[in-house]
């Protein structure tokens, strides 16, 4: 196993992996020890820090178009833990420190916790739990062993539930509990198949999973119910009912982070799962059946979001229409009759990141709607474009990146998915991408022509709108558009480090 | 039937009874309680693991049961975190459900 030993030993800039996870973890105890009101200077300080770390990381994988790993302690797997950084990592890793860094630039103005003279809860818990997202979300991205991202995973749920019920309202606890429920109930499941799979294999180390596992019932029991599990937890139809409560009633910043980067990071899981852990394991039908929820989930988040009166509520049943998108990537990567492996999973996590971006900077762009008018209720937007045009171009922007119109990145994404359609010869998934892309554009098409529309009454904005806010959005909004240009540059880093022979099982 | 079959029958019934509990049960106390069983039930399935892998004179794998460690107090945080959200709910609003709309006002009404 020359690929395996070759894996095992640190490589240069090893380190890096674990700076990126220590950073927000040193950020955490440092407000602690601070207090409250000095976290969000740390955090100021750190999350920047963060993102470079995870750009030099980048840069490295991308020039030597080899992977980092580093052993912890120096105790190599089985018994030991590896971190890596791999093309899919690394690409996700800046992906998201960027959004959670410009997320925190947009949350100064609501969280800013120098102002009060004591210690106040919201914004101490907000800025904690920003850091706690970013540290738990790199160490998703790095970790190598399924046990280490059980951990990271519980890790990230416990740092985005608080975020849901940041007012302390009802409904809002209300919908935390019921999303930390749900949760739980996904994070048990990942643990029993945990647990089977080291009973099966003795090892839970991603590269020696890979080499090891064989088609036998334990391992298809334990791959189902880790599945089901993260399915929950990335709301997933049917198991999405938690989300558009929780992602709505958040205040903006927190449900950009919520939307935006938590559920990515069990999605990313479940990449990890079927495409590393277990290559060529993924039968016809099961990704058949991933990608037939994977459509309900477009279909139905968007036939509903056509149908709601708020503009929160709107956007927070689009992520549950584009989290399906980014489930359609497995009956097109993982067909073992034709091996289309890259451009599928290329298609699906650029899905992954211009959602990211988009859906970040229309939350923002709602929630700044919503402070400049004091409710969110699309049928009284008239004349929002003309007092906060920046807000309502980000809208915009962030809407055709979701349609998938060229050149964003969701167009890229779906041109990818598509093209992967046709080439693997499943054209009943090209008419969902495409109806999806249509119902997408009817819904952002009524947000904009309200707006755009003369209002009823003179319009009175109760509170001015800080401009850096809408910059943010702006910023991220712009970011969402330019993504499609990746294809002219560093797109091949998502292959790095990609096993050569997916079907390992098979020799 | 050796013991560590007896004990892995043991765990697997443990998760069924315990998610029968987390799905059909409506309120949010008895969620956590079923949560809490499917847990035990896992965490004693770690154990027959780490039993059926016993070798080198050891009496079990010690990785399974440092696994399980960790596993115990995530799940110990995790339901200290869901008491505290209901304990809280309870405070605002003189109920602990977390059904959905209609229930509530149905409970209203009664």
């Amino acid at each position: 196993m020359p690929a395996a030993t070759a894996l095992e030993a640190t490589t240069a800039g090893g380190a890096l992996l674990v700076l990126a996870i220590v950073l927000p973890v040193v950020g955490i105890l440092l407000s602690f020890v601070l207090g409250g009101r000095h976290a969000g200077r740390i955090a100021a300080l750190l999350l920047p820090a963060s993102l470079s770390v995870a750009c030099i990381v980048f840069l490295k994988v991308w020039q030597s178009e080899k992977s980092l790993s580093y052993v912890v302690g120096n105790w190599k797997p089985p018994l030991g833990i590896t971190l890596r950084a791999d093309g899919l990592s690394v690409a996700m890793m800046v992906a998201m420190a960027i959004v959670i860094c410009l997320i925190g630039v947009f949350a100064h103005a609501n969280f800013d916790s120098r102002a009060a003279s004591a210690e106040t809860r919201a914004p101490m818990v907000f800025w904690v739990m920003l850091m706690a997202i970013s540290g738990a979300m790199n160490m998703i991205f790095l970790g190598g062993d399924l046990f280490t991202l059980y951990v990271a995973l519980e890790l990230l749920t416990f740092a985005a539930v608080p975020l849901v019920c940041l007012d302390g309202r009802a409904e809002t606890l209300q919908a935390a509990l019921r999303y930390l429920l749900f949760a739980l109930l996904g994070s048990i499941l990942y643990l029993v198949g945990t647990a089977l799979l080291y009973g099966s294999y003795g090892t839970l180390d991603l590269v020696l999973m890979s080499q090891r596992v064989q088609i036998e019932p334990a391992t298809l029991a334990a791959a189902t119910l880790m599945t089901v599990g993260l399915f929950a937890k990335t709301a997933l139809f049917p198991l999405h009912l938690w989300l558009p409560p929780a992602h709505a009633g958040a205040p903006a910043a927190a449900s950009a982070v919520l939307s935006a980067v938590v559920v990515k990071g069990s999605f990313f899981l479940v990449v990890r799962l079927w495409f590393d852990a277990m290559p060529g394991l993924l039968n016809v039908a099961g990704s058949q059946l991933i990608g037939a929820l994977g459509a309900s989930a477009i279909i139905c988040g968007n036939v509903v979001a056509l149908r709601q009166r708020r503009l929160k509520l709107l956007i927070a049943y689009s992520t549950v229409a584009q989290i399906g998108y980014l489930f359609l990537m497995f009956p097109l990567a993982a067909d073992p009759l034709h091996l289309q492996y890259g451009d599928a999973l290329t298609g699906g996590m650029l899905q992954a990141i211009s959602h990211a971006t988009a859906k970040a900077a229309m939350f923002m762009a709602a929630g700044l709607v919503y402070a400049a008018l004091g409710h969110d209720q699309i049928s009284e937007l008239g004349g929002i474009s003309r007092a906060l045009p920046m807000t309502m171009f980000a809208f915009g922007l962030g809407g055709l990146c979701l349609i998938g119109l060229p050149p964003t990145g969701g167009f890229l994404a779906k041109w990818l998915l598509l093209e992967a359609t046709i080439a693997t010869a499943q054209w009943w998934w090209a008419i969902v991408i495409i109806a999806g892309g249509l119902l997408t554009s009817a819904y952002i098409f009524i947000v904009l022509s309200r707006a755009m529309g003369r209002p009823s009454a003179p319009l009175i904005l109760r509170a001015a709108v800080p401009k850096y806010q809408e910059v943010a959005a702006l910023g991220l909004a712009l970011l969402s558009v330019l993504l499609g240009l990746v294809a002219l540059g560093p797109i091949d880093v998502l292959q790095v480090g990609r096993p050569e022979a997916p079907m390992a099982w098979l020799r | 039937m050796n013991a560590t079959t007896l004990f892995g029958l043991c765990g697997a019934a443990l998760v069924g009874i315990g998610l029968y509990g987390l799905i059909t049960n409506p309120e949010p106390l008895r969620k956590i309680l079923a949560f809490n069983l499917l847990g035990s039930g896992v965490f004693l399935l770690f154990g027959v693991i780490a039993r059926r892998g016993a070798a080198a004179g050891l009496g079990g794998d010690p990785v399974p049961q440092a696994m399980v460690i960790t596993a115990i107090v995530v799940a110990f945080a995790a339901t200290a975190m869901a008491i505290a959200l209901v304990q809280r709910l309870w405070d605002e609003t003189d109920r602990a459900s977390i059904g959905s709309d209609s229930s509530e006002t149905a409970e209203e009404k009664s």
